[in-house]
């Protein structure tokens, strides 16, 4: 009888768990999409097109869905400044850094983004947005 | 019967034609105006230059497919359209001007001169003469328009790398640095003497500064003076929330086309122009609240226009083909915004500007509208989904105007008909 209860127990926890998770996941995008219109959309545009020339693509570019979370962190929260080209084109415009950020933040941010439009990339833990940050003090860009 | 189906089919056929005629390439234009499409698909074409045989060269800010940034197009068949398409050159910009049979156009660090022949071929596609070389060019605000006066003079601009001299650029809170040390080589129009060689700064003079970036410039023939248009700030909102709306940042500053005299001021970075309260405000990045007004020694616009839309090139109407009221007026062409967001953008047009002995009246009015392809009315809220963004303006020898396009590469022939 005990260890039916404790099986109850086991299998109430689990079901919690999923449901929670299931609302986090679910809180995330649309933390992340919050965060995007507020911050983001301006420059990148609502479809995530950006603007010819000036301000990147998110939408269908490779190094937003690319494996390289560490980098999409780090532009995020430092802003870019440098002339590298994207998928054979050029933007000329700074980003904008966004200091204040959290991990949590970040996670929602970069998850929305990588998982809009016609983007299908993986979402972004809190855990991998704090190993990139690690050291971020240090490669901070001006 | 048969003389039936042959009727109907010459029948299908002109309203076909009568169709495509009446389309003017998409455009709404004002009565009596016709537009066809004088070439497509050419590239990112920047400015145009036209000779006195219609010969149209565009600039292109990146190589076509074929690796050519400057393309000559020819209508040898004279029905409109460009039948001849050839090109050379290996280095993005925007400049180019047509002065006698000299060719000039411009990189994004430098200006090269080309020689023409009696059929408009360039004689000397792979060795141009430098005629200005070592601009700054930052990424931002690079392009490098040009234009002249009678005296052979050759007036620059060259864009500030910077959004408001912010000491970190485009950064939440970040103050405007005092004074603004971008000034000194940027952020102004420079002058040098077309028949001079490989000059720069020092050889040059800086003949107008605190214009934070200007694309479109002509010589105004009439006053004989330069006329600049220039490209606003950006992003009000983003950097001082707690003064600007999203709907005021749609709004301000406005885009502002100016009058300039040797020496003049228009005050960027420090103030910028509000067009509703017909004033010279201090930007915050200086101190200023979105009220307090700039100093009084700063040059007022001649015209001004909504914010960020961007004006690309100014053409002085000097044919006769236009009804008289275009004459001695100026065409400017406006790219379309993207930091009216999340706001719908706006521009996408060329305006008109009314002059009456060679003043600008104040006035302005939407010339040609619907490149960007959506004259259903539905508003654009990417910039990306413009079909086409105006950006270089000629005059052709029979008095048409013609407007490229820098995302596909049109250039459209407007032309009026009595």
């Amino acid at each position: 009888m005990g260890n039916r209860k404790i099986r109850y127990f086991i299998f109430g926890a689990v079901v919690m768990f999923l449901f929670n998770s299931i609302k986090t996941q679910a809180q995330n995008l649309e933390n992340g999409k919050k965060i995007y219109e507020t911050r983001c959309l301006v420059c990148h545009q609502a479809d995530g097109g950006g603007v010819p020339n000036m301000n990147a693509p998110l939408d269908g570019s490779t190094n937003v869905v690319s494996s390289d979370i560490g980098r999409l962190v780090k532009i995020i929260k430092n802003g870019f400044n440098e002339r590298v080209e994207l998928d054979g084109l050029y933007y000329s415009n700074s980003m904008t850094p966004n200091p204040d950020f959290t991990p949590a933040q970040i996670s929602d941010v970069l998850s929305f983004i990588r998982t809009s439009w016609s983007n299908k990339a993986s979402k972004v833990t809190i855990a991998q947005v704090q190993v990139a940050l690690k050291g971020n003090q240090k490669t901070k860009t001006k | 019967m048969k003389k039936g189906i042959y009727l109907l089919l010459l029948l299908s056929i002109s309203v076909h034609f009568l169709a495509n005629a009446q389309d003017n390439a998409g455009l709404t234009l004002p009565n009596g105006f016709k537009a066809n499409l004088f070439a497509e698909n050419i590239g990112s074409a920047r400015h145009i230059a036209i000779s006195k045989n219609g010969v149209v060269f565009a600039k292109l800010n990146r190589a076509d497919k074929q690796g050519r940034t400057i393309i000559r197009l020819a209508d040898e068949n004279k029905d409109g359209v460009s039948d001849k398409i050839t090109g050379w050159a290996n280095y993005g910009g925007t400049g180019i001007y047509l002065s006698g049979n000299a060719l000039y156009a411009s990189s994004n660090e430098a200006i090269f001169k080309y020689q023409l022949d009696a059929s408009d071929e360039v004689v000397n596609p792979l060795s141009p003469i430098t005629v200005v070389t070592g601009l700054i060019n930052r990424r931002q605000h690079e392009s490098k328009s040009i234009t002249f006066d009678k005296a052979n003079n050759i007036y620059v601009n060259i864009g500030a790398y910077s959004n408001a001299c912010q000491d970190k650029d485009r950064t939440p809170g970040a103050q405007g640095m005092m004074p603004c040390p971008i000034l000194d080589s940027a952020g102004g129009i420079w002058k040098f003497d077309a028949s001079k060689e490989n000059q720069t700064y020092g050889d040059g003079k800086r003949y107008a500064t605190g214009l934070r970036n200007v694309v479109g410039l002509d010589w105004n023939p009439q006053a004989n003076k330069l006329y600049v248009a220039q490209h606003g700030r950006d992003q009000l909102n983003t950097f001082f929330p707690s003064l600007y709306t999203d709907a005021q940042n749609a709004e301000l500053p406005a885009e502002t086309f100016y009058e300039i005299n040797e020496g003049d001021n228009a005050g960027w970075p420090y103030v910028y122009y509000d067009n509703f309260q017909h004033k010279k405000i201090v930007s915050p990045e200086y101190g200023g609240d979105g009220k307090k007004e700039g100093a009084s020694d700063i040059k007022n616009p001649a015209v001004a226009f909504p914010a960020h839309m961007a004006p690309m090139g100014v053409l002085f109407y000097t044919g006769n083909q236009f009804p008289e009221k275009y004459k001695n007026g100026a065409f400017i062409t406006f790219h379309g915004s993207w930091n009216r967001a999340p706001l719908p953008q706006e521009g996408f047009f060329v305006a008109f500007v009314p002059f009456k002995n060679g003043k600008a009246t104040g006035d302005w009015e939407i010339f040609a509208n619907g490149f960007a392809g959506t004259m259903d009315g539905t508003k654009i809220t990417s910039t990306r989904n413009a079909k086409a963004r105006p950006c270089g303006l000629a005059q052709g020898p029979d008095g048409s105007i013609y407007v490229s396009d820098d995302t596909k590469g049109s250039i459209f022939k407007i032309s009026y008909q009595k």
